[in-house]
């Protein structure tokens, strides 16, 4: 794909984004399209929003789960960039109406980092030890592809279908936790919709984080001190609109609840 | 009650001569479509009663059923309960001979010890927890005496709710110290993560299944007695499992678990 071409798809997503308004999957238009491609585009589309204002204040790794990646036909997770227009706190209004198009909800486990990563050969012992905490949160996906009719390249370039992210009421070490046993419970408007354990995110959060890592580390980039890093879905996806309350607990860390408006 | 004694007796015959020759049977509603509840539990109660005839030590209780989202797929309110037999017991780290069961499946719960008797109705999980002596990790090893799992509930409670073994790990914790909804389990199959949860699958709470099956016990007028072991509810779905399987399982808090099927 040429420069020109991608730059349009990053502009066309990024005016999606502003305007609340779905566009056609890419792999539609362009069959061809690589993952190279499609990071190109979401770069695009960064920069778009980075020219607004915006700061990157940390990374999101999307489809590690076994049924998110058999859906989509791949076996390795992929990213996007989270900037501070993204990111709530627990108990927060979110503004969903207002700012998203078709959001469904994820319980996971965000990392907020005390020291830089620089992959290659970055191993879950070094994530661990460069991990200031985890703590529970509730990543809003989002896709400004019609329908979430996405193939990976679809997904890649709308900057891994990211929409905001609430983090939750603990920051927990990671010395104080099992991340892959740790159980998760995701209620909405009182119900108890899904439960999950750490492992499902890539058998392993740190897997999850470290895989970011070393993906990055292979173009010279690096995961910075300060950075929050959120691993990957624990549990099923949970559609919500305006009016549903969410609320979620991880077992050793803590929990996060949210009101949709 | 629709059936009269000769009945019960003969479908608990029945139903446990299935079990005992490994023989898979149609489920007896076919025959008796207007069998109610309490003829179900009567047939589980007689089937009890001829085991316990012939010697055979009742090691606990068993819910089934505990997910609200199968609950609602068949249509029923409550959950379902049956007993665990001595013979059940199945050993950690060991191996399991296939041959014992029809077609097994494995799913993982955590299981608890009481140490005061509970007695509805109106238990509650504060009463459950502060009449929990320990919990433990285990795993039950269910095996429908029903040809290709073809039944509805009231065949499945007949037949002791399909209970057939169980094992259990030998990392116990107090209440206190465990959140249970938010415990999580990771089942492997043969190195492969093949179910995860926590344990709010469980009626939102382990406790809460306990709870509710003191309730329903009282409603036969029977209480859980202290030093009753009880498996809760399956966390994860069921596995089916065949000889050579190796399945482990990961409990937050409360170490590992693991066998093989030969």
């Amino acid at each position: 794909m040429d420069p020109k071409t991608i730059r349009g798809y990053g502009d066309e997503l990024y005016d999606a984004l502003r305007r609340q308004r779905m566009v056609a999957p890419i792999t539609d238009r362009e069959p061809e399209m690589s993952l190279e491609d499609a990071y190109a585009i979401s770069r695009q589309l960064l920069e778009r929003r980075t020219a607004d204002g915006e700061t990157v204040i940390g990374k999101k790794i999307g489809v590690t789960s076994r049924a998110v990646q058999s859906m989509l036909d791949v076996h390795q997770p992929d990213f996007g960039f989270l900037t501070d227009a993204m990111v709530f706190n627990s108990g927060d209004h979110l503004p969903v109406s207002d700012l998203l198009i078709q959001p469904r909800a994820e319980g996971e486990i965000a990392f907020l980092l005390k020291r830089d990563l620089m992959g290659p050969g970055i191993t879950n012992a070094d994530v661990a030890a460069a991990t200031e905490g985890v703590m529970p949160c509730f990543e809003i996906v989002d896709s400004r592809i019609t329908d979430w009719k996405i193939k990976i390249q679809d997904t890649v370039a709308d900057n891994a279908s990211c929409g905001l992210f609430v983090l939750g009421d603990a920051l927990v070490s990671p010395a104080r936790v099992d991340l892959a046993t740790c159980g998760m419970v995701l209620e909405k408007n009182g119900e108890i919709v899904a439960t999950g354990a750490g492992a499902a995110a890539l058998n392993s959060p740190l897997n999850a984080v470290a895989w970011l890592a070393n993906t990055l580390g292979a173009f010279g980039i690096g995961l910075s001190a300060g950075e929050v890093i959120l691993s990957g879905s624990l549990a099923a996806l949970i559609p919500v609109q305006a009016g549903d309350c969410m609320s979620m607990r991880i077992g050793g860390i803590g929990g996060a609840s949210v009101r949709f408006v | 009650m629709t059936l009269d004694q000769a009945i019960i007796e003969k479908l608990a015959e029945h139903v446990e001569n299935a079990e005992l020759n490994r023989a898979a049977i149609v489920k007896i509603t076919d025959e008796y479509p207007d069998m109610d509840w309490e003829d179900a539990y009567a047939v589980q109660y007689a089937i009890r009663a001829r085991k316990e005839a012939r010697g055979t030590k009742i090691a606990g209780l068993k819910m089934g059923l505990t997910s609200h989202a199968k609950m609602k797929q068949m249509g029923v309110e409550q959950p379902v309960y049956g007993f665990l037999t001595d013979y059940g017991a199945c050993p950690e780290g060991g191996e399991i001979a296939m041959d014992r069961f029809i077609h097994p499946r494995v799913e993982a719960e955590v299981a608890v010890v009481t140490k005061r008797p509970l007695s509805g109705p109106g238990c509650h999980v504060g009463a459950v927890l502060a009449a929990i002596d320990i919990v433990l990790p285990a795993v039950e090893i269910i095996d429908s005496r029903y040809k290709d799992f073809k039944f509805d509930l009231k065949s499945v409670v007949a037949d002791n709710t399909s209970a057939a073994g169980y094992v259990v790990g030998g990392r116990s914790a107090r209440p206190e110290d465990l959140d249970m909804p938010t415990l999580g389990v990771v089942m492997e199959k043969n190195g492969e993560i093949v179910e995860l949860g926590a344990g709010a699958a469980v009626l939102g709470h382990p406790a809460a299944s306990v709870a509710m099956l003191a309730n329903m016990m009282a409603a036969r007028g029977e209480e859980i007695p202290a030093g009753t072991f009880i498996m809760t509810g399956g966390i994860t779905a069921a596995v089916a499992v065949e000889a050579g399987d190796h399945i482990n399982i990961r409990y937050q808090g409360l170490g590992t678990l693991g066998f093989r099927f030969v």
